[in-house]
């Protein structure tokens, strides 16, 4: 657990001007590693969002840079950008944001389709990803037809099908009740985390802290503690990483 | 690029809903359009029709003739002078006109009467029954076989009316490559029974016919027309001369824009309503893929592609209906004004084109406004 999968250094960002400038990150470093699962907690507006779409390349700080696996992503122009997103990072999203017009094996295969990959190829392999997170059998259902839990197992399945180095996950367990995303970020932790890969959670439920490496509280736009997790990290290969384990 | 414009094509078609309102939005305007068209340009067709039958390639004319139908009566003397001019290789006179025959049943009808050249019987058209010698016996009429045939009682060789008090014989069927404009019978016979049958002013020759001797000689022979104060125009030039009358100075021209326009309007607020609803309801599922990593250009591509496809399905679907309804209405009515043109078809694809590039241009504009940061924060 000594690489660093995401290096932030003295991140800032601040919405609107004058007197109507909100600071939402003050100087924020950090390091996230491969093999742990990085939470980052804290009260609602306390930035926590903010600092996951910094991470993610999709929000551009005012000041600082962002490092992953060495590169300063906010360097890179708009398209090459886009193309770390797709390749490095995997992204769980709040609401999940699934297309209801597709089925859930199309849904998952979304990263393949835009990486340009054949259409059925991408769907097989999808459905693949699907088997490992219990849903085969609905592979053909549109997203609307399964349960919130179902559908955040989808949302991950999509999220590694692109087999990222990083899984950004964004309040997890939001929209689910608390077995169902107990039991979610239990999968998660057993079948996606390894070695090879990095998860950082944003979430503000403690009933899931069970599952953290590390955790980092945030208030005010800055980290303000560092706490280690009740789970270990890991060095062991998992469903979702053999992929990576073999490269 | 192939399996995002497969993914922007199931997102479109799956919403089967927007998409039937997308596709009945831009079917209607373009059936709307391309039928206004039609009838315009079929009318258009039709009320050029004598010029097209008759098939001269020259037609002298008084200068304030504004259509084929409004024909103004010019001296014998003109026939004399066209034929001494340089370039013409024949000309002969042409009586085109209006009258009311009586028939058996003693109700009167009105019919259009051609009177051809005596000698040549040039522009006679083609018989189906009866020989074309016939037109010389006496009190001899040849009856146009189109829609209006059965308002002379559906007549056969042998069949008689009067003309102004003039006992007239049907002495042959005729078939016409367009039937006239206003819903007539028409009659051809020569032109001496003609100017003899019909009351006319002082003046009857209502059109003189030339051939030149080669198509290299109309020039001259218009210009020599034209120093004797009358007008020489070829075949296509009067056709555009009668069209002109009809859309300029009949209303029927600015009716036709005003109805193409509303046709426009409606596709273009159904189709364009609908595309940016389909859009926004999107809007956040975009923004993820845009999270994901898709490319702006690759998420241009797929709306261009949803809005073209939209476009073109109705676009087929349009003209499809036009033309469906068109041979509905031909079957029963031969003579139905409708004619389906190139232009036509033009003006309904470039009215399409402009439908769905307002449309993909809204959502596209949409789209790429969108903040994938707005995702995240739900």
């Amino acid at each position: 657990m000594t690489h660093v999968a995401i290096q932030a250094k003295g991140l800032e960002k601040w919405f609107g001007e004058g007197e109507a400038k909100t600071t939402a990150l003050k100087d924020v470093e950090l390091e996230a590693y491969f093999g742990e699962m990085l939470y980052i907690v804290g009260p609602s507006g306390s930035g926590k969002t903010t600092l996951l779409s910094v991470l993610s390349g999709v929000l551009k700080p005012n000041a600082g840079s962002v490092l992953v696996e060495d590169i300063d992503i906010w360097k890179l122009d708009a398209d090459k950008l886009a193309d770390l997103r797709l390749n490095k990072i995997g992204f769980v999203f709040q609401d999940f944001h699934l297309f209801p017009r597709l089925t859930t094996a199309e849904n998952t295969a979304i990263p393949l389709i835009l990486k340009k990959k054949d259409w059925d190829e991408s769907v097989r392999e999808a459905i693949n990803y699907l088997d490992i997170v219990g849903l085969k059998g609905r592979a053909d259902l549109p997203p609307v037809k399964l349960s919130g839990g179902e559908q955040q197992r989808v949302a991950i399945a999509r999220a590694m099908v692109s087999k990222p180095d990083i899984l950004i996950m964004d309040e997890p367990t939001a929209s689910l009740d608390g077995d169902t995303g107990n039991s979610i970020l239990s999968f998660v932790h057993k079948n996606v985390l390894n070695a090879n890969r990095c998860i950082i959670v944003v979430t503000h439920d403690n009933r899931i802290y069970e599952f953290a490496t590390r955790i980092l509280h945030m208030e005010d736009g800055r980290l303000t503690a560092t706490e280690k997790g009740a789970a270990s990290g890991t060095e062991k290969g998992a469903p979702f990483g053999a992929e990576k384990s073999t490269t | 690029m192939k399996g995002i414009l497969k993914l922007g094509f199931k997102l479109l078609v799956n919403d089967k809903a927007k998409f039937s309102a997308l596709l009945l939005g831009i079917t209607f305007a373009v059936y709307l359009m391309m039928f206004v068209t039609s009838m315009f340009f079929g009318v258009l067709n039709h009320a050029s029709a004598n010029i097209i039958n008759v098939g001269s390639t020259i037609w002298v004319m008084d200068p304030y003739v504004q259509s084929v139908s409004n024909s103004v009566g010019m001296p014998d003397y003109v026939l004399d002078a066209v034929r001494s001019m340089h370039g013409v290789k024949y000309a002969v006179p042409l009586y085109s006109g209006g009258a009311l025959v009586k028939l058996a049943d003693g109700n009167y009808q009105a019919v259009t009467v051609v009177g051809l050249d005596d000698t040549s019987l040039l522009g006679r058209p083609a018989l189906l029954e009866g020989k074309i010698e016939d037109i010389y016996a006496q009190s001899g009429f040849i009856v146009v076989r189109d829609a209006e045939f059965s308002k002379l009682e559906n007549p056969h060789i042998g069949s008689e009316f009067e003309l102004n008090d003039n006992r007239a014989v049907v002495v042959g069927i005729a078939q016409v490559a367009t039937s006239g404009l206003y819903g007539v019978p028409t009659l051809y016979t020569t032109y001496e029974r003609a100017i003899q049958y019909i009351p006319n002013p002082r003046y009857t020759i209502s059109y003189v016919l030339v051939e030149p001797q080669s198509m290299d000689d109309i020039p001259q022979i218009k210009q020599q027309v034209e120093q004797l104060g009358y007008r020489a125009r070829t075949k296509e030039e009067f056709m555009k001369r009668t069209e002109d009358f009809f859309i300029y100075q009949t209303g029927g021209g600015t009716n036709m824009l005003i109805m193409t326009a509303i046709s426009f309007i409606i596709g273009l607020s159904i189709s364009g309503q609908t595309f940016y609803t389909f859009i926004l309801e999107n809007l956040e599922r975009f923004g993820a893929l845009k999270a994901i990593g898709i490319k702006s250009r690759d998420l241009v591509g797929m709306i261009l592609f949803q809005a073209t496809f939209t476009a073109l399905t109705g676009y087929g679907m349009g003209v499809g209906a036009c033309v469906l309804l068109i041979w509905l209405a031909k079957l029963r009515l031969p003579s139905y004004a409708a004619m389906l043109t190139y232009s036509s078809l033009l003006i309904g694809f470039v009215m399409v084109a402009i439908i769905a590039a307002i449309s993909s241009y809204v959502g596209i504009r949409k789209v790429l406004q969108i903040d994938p940061f707005t995702i995240f924060r739900g």
